[in-house]
C-alpha cells in the first residue's frame, strides 16, 4: 500500500507523489510562461524510498513513522529543499521480510531512488540491508534495535539511528541495579520469536550473568500471538522474582493487558518498549522500569518544538518512532546539504567522518566510523502508580539520560571487542 | 502440584475456545443456512468491540458489552437484506469476493472513524485479579467470559432445538427446497439468522476488548482462528463446532504447557489430523445441496 493514493485519513497531511508531480508541473508551467531558464535549471528531487510496517504487529508503531519523516520532508521543503532540489519520500507498507526486500529492490531498479531509509522490524532491516548491499545503494536503519545490525551483520552501505539492544538493556539495568532489583534475583524472561527477541535475550543473559542474577525460564513468543494467558500460567508456574519481556510491538500490549487481568504478583520490567504499545495498555496496566530512546517530555526546547509541530499537523503527541524518523530525514538533509548530493559513496564519506547531528537531545549525536551506529543518549523510565497518572500519556516518567553527563555516550554502547562489526 | 498448573491451562483452554466458539458458530450457521463463506465476519467481530469502548465511555463497562452486539446484530439485519440475500443461490466465489470487499472497506471504515491507533479500554476495578481456589489461580474477567459464554450457547442451542423457529431453521439447512414446498418463506428465517451470527461475533468482540489490542485490522486476526473451528468442527454442526472450539483452545494449551513454541502451530495440526481422518470435520453431516 501506498500511502500517497491510499484512504488513510492523515493521507491529506502527507506528502505524496502526487503532490509533488502536480507542485513540480504548477512550477513548470510557471516556468513555461515567463522564465524559460528556470525549467532547464530545475533540478531533480531527491528520491527517497521509505519502507516501514504499516500493518501486523508492528503497524502501529509504523504510522508514526511515516508521519514523522513526511513531516521532516515538508519542513524542509518548505525552508527550500536540499541544495536547491525537494525531497520526494515514498512511504511503502512493508509487512514481512520478502516484501520488504522486494519493494527495497523495486525502489532501487525501477524507482530510481537516492537511498533508502526506514524499517522497524530488524527481520525486514536485515533483508533490505542485503539488497542495498548488492546495489551499492545507503540504506538508514531507522527503527530497529537488533545488535546483530551493528555487529556480525552490519554492512558497509547500512547506517542505524536507534539504540541498539545492548543499550536498551543497560539503560534499563542501570536503573534496576540502582534499585536493587538485579542482585542475586531470579528472572523469568519472554521473548519475541523473530531475530530482534533472540538478539534481545542474548544482550539480557550477558547482563543477567555479569550482575548475578538467574534466569530461571524463557518463552519464545511468536510475533502473531495475540493472547498469553497459557504462558501467564506458566510464569506462576516458575514463581520468578522478576518477570521480564523481551517483546516487542503488539506483544508488549497484549501482555501488559493480561498480565494485569491475571494479577500475578511478580514485578515486571522490560528491555524494550515503544511508548504507544504503552499508551495502547491503558492507565493502570504498565508498571516497571523500561528503556525508551525519546520520550515527548524531554525537557529540551527543541525537543518541544518538535512536539508542537507534529501535534498541531497530526492532532496527537509523537510517539519515539515519529521521531526517530523525524530526526533521520533532518540528518541526512544535513548530510546532502554539507556533500552537495545524495551520491551513495559521498554520503557514506560524510556520515562515517564522525559530523555531529542535532538529535533534539541535549547532547549532539554522532555516527560510529566502524559499526555505523548513531551513538546518542538513552533513557529509563518508570510507571506512575495507579491512580496518579490523568491519562495514558501522563503515566511514564522520563528519568535522566545515560550515560550521565560526566561520561562519554561510547560507555553504554558495545565496545569494539564485543561487537564483531568488519566492513 | 504441576497437576493444577496443567489443569489450568485447560480451564484457560475452555474459556479460550468459548471464545472462538462465540466467533466461529456465527460463521457456521450463516454458511450452513446460506451457503455464504462470510469473510466479512470479522469486521463485525471488531466493530463490536469498537462500539462497545465508545458506548461504555457514555454509560459503563457493562452497558457497553450488553448494547454494542445489538446494535451491530442490527447492523447484521441490513446486512442481509441489501447485501448478503443476493448470493443465496448463487456461485459461492462471488460471495467470497463480496464479503472478503466489505471486509477491507469494514477495516478502513473502522480507521476512518476511530483512527488507526488502538483504543484503550480498561476492565473495571471489580473485574481485576485472580481467583483463588487452593492452589488453583484463575483470572476472575476470564471466569465471568465463561459464564457468558455458556449462558448465550445455552439459549442458542434451545432456540434451534426446542423451538418452532429451530426446526425451520435445521429443515432449511438441510432441504430448502422441501421447506417451499411446505409454503414456508425461509427469507426471514435467514435474517435472523446472520443477525445472531454477527451479533455473536460483535458480543466476542466486545468481551475480548479489556484484555487484548483494539485495532482495526483484529477482524482479519481472528477469522483464521475461527475458519480453523469451523472446518474442525464440520459446517452445519452446532456440536461440531462447540467440540471444535474447545479442542483447539485446549490443546493450544496444553502445547504451550508442555512444548511452548508449538504452540500456534498445534491447531493447524489438529485441523491437518481431523481432516486427514475426516474429511468433513468432527461432527460434520453431508449436506445435500452443497455437495450435488
Amino acid at each position: 500500500m501506498k500511502i500517497s493514493d491510499s484512504g488513510a485519513p492523515h493521507a491529506s497531511g502527507y506528502w505524496s507523489r502526487r503532490d509533488a508531480l502536480k507542485a513540480g508541473a504548477g512550477a513548470a508551467a510557471v516556468g513555461l510562461l515567463g522564465f524559460p531558464a528556470i525549467v532547464r535549471a530545475q533540478p531533480k528531487a531527491i528520491r527517497i524510498g521509505h519502507l516501514t510496517p504499516m500493518t501486523g504487529f508492528l503497524g502501529t508503531l509504523g504510522e508514526y513513522a511515516v508521519q514523522g519523516i513526511q513531516m521532516a520532508a515538508e519542513e524542509i521543503n518548505a525552508a527550500g529543499g536540499v541544495n536547491g532540489r525537494q525531497i520526494d519520500v515514498m512511504s511503502e507498507d512493508s509487512i514481512n521480510p520478502e516484501n520488504a526486500a522486494t519493494k527495497a529492490q523495486r525502489m532501487i531498479e525501477r524507482d530510481g531512488v537516492d537511498f533508502i531509509a526506514g524499517e522497524i522490524s530488524s527481520a525486514s532491516a536485515l533483508a533490505i540491508s542485503q539488497v542495498a548491499a548488492r546495489h551499492q545503494k545507503l540504506f538508514i536503519a531507522v527503527g530497529p534495535r537488533s545488535d546483530v545490525l551493528r555487529g556480525a551483520n552490519c554492512s558497509k552501505y547500512m547506517f542505524c539511528i536507534d539504540i541498539p539492544n545492548t543499550v536498551m538493556v543497560n539503560a534499563v539495568g542501570s536503573a534496576l541495579k540502582r534499585d536493587g532489583m538485579v542482585d542475586g534475583k531470579n528472572f523469568y524472561t519472554l521473548t519475541a520469536d523473530y531475530v530482534f527477541g533472540h538478539d534481545l535475550l542474548a544482550a539480557a543473559k550477558n547482563f543477567f550473568a555479569a550482575n548475578n542474577a538467574t534466569l530461571i525460564g524463557n518463552e519464545l513468543i511468536a510475533t502473531d500471538v495475540t493472547d498469553f494467558s497459557p504462558f501467564l500460567i506458566k510464569v506462576r508456574q516458575a514463581r520468578p522474582d522478576i518477570v521480564c519481556l523481551n517483546l516487542a510491538g503488539n506483544q508488549v500490549t497484549n501482555f501488559i493487558k493480561q498480565y494485569a487481568e491475571f494479577g500475578l504478583p511478580y514485578p515486571t520490567v522490560g528491555f524494550n518498549l515503544n511508548t504507544a504499545d504503552a499508551w495502547a495498555a491503558g492507565v493502570g496496566n504498565l508498571t516497571g522500569t523500561w528503556p525508551t530512546v525519546w520520550y515527548h517530555t524531554l525537557d529540551n526546547p527543541r525537543s518541544k518544538t518538535f512536539v508542537e509541530a507534529f501535534q498541531a499537523k497530526y492532532n496527537r503527541l509523537p510517539e519515539n518512532h515519529a521521531w526517530i524518523s523525524y530526526i533521520t530525514l533532518k540528518i541526512m538533509a544535513q548530510a546532502m546539504g554539507e556533500v552537495g548530493s545524495a551520491e551513495t559513496p559521498a554520503l557514506i564519506e560524510y556520515l562515517e567522518s564522525g559530523a555531529e547531528f542535532d538529535i533534539l537531545k541535549d547532547r549532539p549525536a554522532h555516527f560510529r566510523s566502524w559499526d555505523h551506529q548513531l551513538i546518542q543518549e538513552a533513557y529509563p523510565f518508570t510507571v506512575k502508580p495507579a491512580g496518579e497518572a490523568a491519562d495514558v500519556y501522563d503515566m511514564i516518567v522520563l528519568g535522566d539520560p545515560v550515560p550521565d553527563a560526566s561520561e562519554p555516550l561510547e560507555n553504554i554502547y558495545p565496545t569494539a571487542q564485543q561487537n564483531t562489526c568488519t566492513f | 502440584m504441576q497437576f493444577v498448573f496443567l489443569l489450568e491451562q485447560v480451564v484457560n483452554g475452555l474459556v479460550l475456545g468459548g471464545y472462538y466458539l462465540l466467533i466461529a458458530l456465527g460463521l457456521s450457521l450463516i454458511f450452513s443456512v446460506g451457503g455464504i463463506v462470510n469473510l466479512a465476519h470479522g469486521a463485525f467481530y471488531a466493530l463490536g468491540a469498537y462500539l462497545s469502548i465508545t458506548i461504555s465511555r457514555w454509560l459503563g463497562f457493562m452497558p457497553g458489552i450488553v448494547i454494542s452486539p445489538v446494535l451491530v446484530a442490527m447492523l447484521g439485519i441490513v446486512f442481509e437484506r441489501l447485501i448478503l440475500r443476493r448470493f443465496y443461490r448463487e456461485d459461492p466465489i462471488i460471495s467470497l469476493l463480496v464479503t472478503f470487499g466489505l471486509a477491507m472497506v469494514a477495516e478502513q471504515a473502522l480507521r476512518m472513524i476511530w483512527g488507526s491507533a488502538p483504543l484503550v479500554q480498561n476492565l473495571p476495578p471489580e473485574f481485576r485479579g485472580p481467583v483463588m481456589l487452593g492452589e488453583f489461580l484463575f483470572s476472575r474477567y476470564r471466569l465471568t467470559l465463561l459464564a457468558v459464554v455458556v449462558v448465550v450457547m445455552a439459549g442458542l442451542w434451545l432456540l434451534l432445538n426446542k423451538t418452532a423457529f429451530g426446526r425451520v431453521v435445521r429443515a432449511g439447512i438441510q432441504q430448502p427446497d422441501m421447506v417451499a414446498a411446505l409454503g414456508i418463506r425461509l427469507q426471514p428465517y435467514m435474517t435472523t439468522i446472520v443477525m445472531l451470527g454477527v451479533g455473536l461475533a460483535a458480543l466476542a468482540g466486545a468481551l475480548f476488548a479489556p484484555i487484548t489490542i483494539v485495532h482495526p485490522a483484529m477482524g482479519a486476526e481472528i477469522l483464521t482462528i475461527a475458519f480453523v473451528v469451523v472446518v474442525i468442527g464440520g459446517l452445519g454442526s452446532f456440536w461440531g463446532v462447540v467440540l471444535a472450539a474447545v479442542l483447539v483452545g485446549v490443546v493450544r494449551g496444553v502445547t504451550i504447557h508442555y512444548a511452548p513454541a508449538a504452540g500456534e502451530a498445534s491447531m493447524y495440526v489438529l485441523m491437518f489430523l481431523v481432516l486427514l481422518l475426516r474429511p468433513r470435520g468432527l461432527l460434520g453431516e453431508p449436506i445435500e445441496k452443497f455437495e450435488k
